[in-house]
């Protein structure tokens, strides 16, 4: 099952990327190769088998709620491409 | 021999007995960064000046005291997906081109408060996807055994770094295989310790719960030490494992006698070079010789272990790599028109080819409709092959495996196929996957006087027998003496 083009123009929608029409047939080729080599896994039944996301058993980690160092607003925005008033600076969202 | 060749336990003998200083020792591998670097390209960063000064203080310190730690004086590079506060940490990518970290990552720190001397920041794969260190969106790292191939990756700089004895340890981190695999390709120790042993904090993510950060080193002793001074619970990374510290340089001399090493079929199938596969063979000859028990053991479900892992691996980045979106650290477009198109532009000029093709292939991954195929897929055949080690490890203590199906390979060889480029990483991904430590150390060259890398796994936690299994074999053998050829006189 290889990736169309209009797979990949999807899928670079939702990632927040653009491509150019030499790179979208490029990436419907690469990444259909991959995701065909991937196929195999599907010979696998794994109806009874848990999911692992993790390999440690994590719980969740508690501690007690105390005020700790933190970085300064000065610190948050030193690398900023933009910041204003204390604030990063993003382009009008609402009209 | 110069200095800047020795290991760190051979320098802390000089420190101890007082017969050099920190800033001969530093100045010598300055000295040897003077005469190499500008052809092997290992560094991205360099801060000469700043080590000295503070191998200076170092010696000051030193005067005044009897005790030194294993660490101290010690000249070392990180790879530059660890953040350095004042020292710019780019990942390698366009994207994170100004980026000066506000915070150290925990390793960086625990490496200060230890003495050592931070030499620079190494170059990788952007973002440490890849597989050849080709993905730098800077420069391109040459393997010091023959300048025309491939260090490794992503780790590359780092494994470089210490193969041409322009520092005496480094730290590389591992999602699939980045600190073994360059290990292997340029003929160095490198160490991937369980998942959760070492902490994560200020390591830039890739694929949260593969990643490991691990060492370089010339020898298996020097791989202990240096993991005595990193690993620890650290608090800021809730996966950071809290369990009692061990010395890894303990019993390290003991052999293998009665050891179970376990040898699988699974890692020696189709691609695996002729010499590879003999190198291994002589290797579990060598173990039989010093006492060892070798045992058959075989996997189930290895063979699918590259695709889970490049479904996971992607899956995961595709999520951390969001972050990079031109508003808070970083690059951001120059024209654009309103926010989303200022993501667009910001993340479509910012990212390199490779970085953008896993983010593509891990929202795929993801994305409605495909999640139960791939991901979850994925993450179900994460349980089996977990399942497979834990039922190997019954019969075994140790594993012994290739690291690399091949030797390096000619830079450019593999950059037009990233399914070639993926399976490089076939004998290192399982590991990851499991969550469980390997380490890979010199094993022989191939004909053509390339490295060949073995690998050595355990069960979770198992650091010290691997280490044990590791440093008989290195002290039975001559391949850790075996040098890159890289100006040097014959």
């Amino acid at each position: 099952m290889s990736l169309t083009r209009e797979d990949v123009t999807y899928v670079a929608n939702l990632a927040r990327l653009e491509f150019s029409d030499d790179e979208v047939t490029a990436l419907a080729d690469q990444l259909g190769a991959v995701l065909d080599y991937a196929q195999t896994l599907s010979e696998l039944d794994t109806k009874e088998v848990k999911a692992t996301e993790h390999v440690l058993q994590l719980k969740n980690v508690f501690r007690e709620d105390v005020v700790k160092p933190c970085l300064t607003n000065e610190q948050a925005l030193a690398n900023a491409p933009d910041s204003e008033a204390g604030c990063f600076k993003v382009p009008r969202v609402m009209e | 021999m110069e200095l800047n060749q020795k290991t760190i336990h051979e320098i802390n003998d000089l420190l101890k007995k007082k017969e050099v200083t920190v800033t001969e020792v530093t100045q010598s591998v300055i000295n040897r960064i003077d005469g190499v670097e500008g052809s092997t390209d290992a560094y991205l960063r360099l801060q000469s000046e700043e080590a000295l000064n503070l191998a200076r203080i170092v010696d000051e310190k030193l005067k005044a005291r009897k005790k030194i730690s294993p660490l101290e004086g010690i000249p070392y590079g990180l790879k530059d997906n660890l953040c350095t506060q004042g020292i710019l940490t780019t990942c390698a990518s366009k994207m994170l081109y100004n980026f000066n970290p506000p915070y150290n990552a925990h390793v960086y720190n625990l490496l200060i408060e230890e003495g050592g001397i931070l030499l620079g920041k190494t170059n990788m794969d952007e973002f440490a996807m890849g597989s050849s260190t080709e993905n730098s969106a800077y420069k391109v790292t040459k393997n010091p055994w023959d300048l025309n191939k491939v260090p490794g990756g992503s780790s590359g700089g780092s494994a470089v770094a210490v193969a041409s004895d322009t520092a005496f340890f480094t730290l590389g981190s591992d999602t699939g295989g980045s600190i073994r695999q360059p290990a292997s390709f340029c003929g160095v120790v490198g160490m991937k310790p369980t998942y959760g042993l070492v902490s994560r904090y200020g390591l830039v993510a890739f694929a949260s719960s593969l990643d490991q950060i691990g060492p370089f080193t010339k020898d298996v002793e020097d791989c202990a030490l240096v993991l005595n001074a990193i690993v620890g619970h650290d608090e800021k990374d809730s996966t950071s494992l809290n369990i009692e510290k061990k010395d890894y340089t303990k019993n390290l001399k003991q052999g293998v006698k009665g050891l179970k090493i376990g040898v699988a079929q699974a890692f020696f199938g189709e691609g695996l070079q002729p010499e590879v596969r003999k190198s291994l063979e002589d290797a579990i000859a060598v173990y039989k010789a010093m006492g060892a028990e070798i045992v058959d053991v075989s996997f189930q479900y290895l063979d699918y272990a590259l695709s889970a892992y490049y479904l996971i691996s992607s899956a995961e980045a595709s999520s951390n790599l969001a972050r990079y979106d031109g508003i808070r650290y970083g690059f951001r477009a120059e024209e654009y028109d309103g926010l989303v198109d200022l993501y667009r532009k910001t993340r479509s000029q910012g990212f390199g080819e490779e970085v953008k093709r896993r983010i593509m292939l891990g929202t795929h991954a993801l994305s409605s409709g495909y999640y139960d195929a791939y991901y979850k897929k994925a993450m179900q055949v994460r349980t089996l092959i977990k399942d497979d080690f834990d039922q190997v490890f019954k019969g075994c203590d140790v594993l012994l495996t290739p690291t690399s199906p091949t030797t390096a390979f000619g830079i450019g060889e593999k950059t037009n196929n990233p399914l070639e480029m993926y399976l490089t990483d076939i004998y290192t991904v399982p590991v990851n996957i499991a969550g469980i430590p390997g380490i890979s150390i010199p094993c022989g060259l191939d004909q053509v006087g390339m490295p060949i890398g073995m690998q050595l796994l355990g069960p979770v936690l198992s650091e010290k027998t691997i280490l044990k299994a590791a440093w008989a074999f290195e002290n039975e053998t001559n391949y850790k003496n075996l040098k890159a050829p890289l100006g040097r006189e014959v």
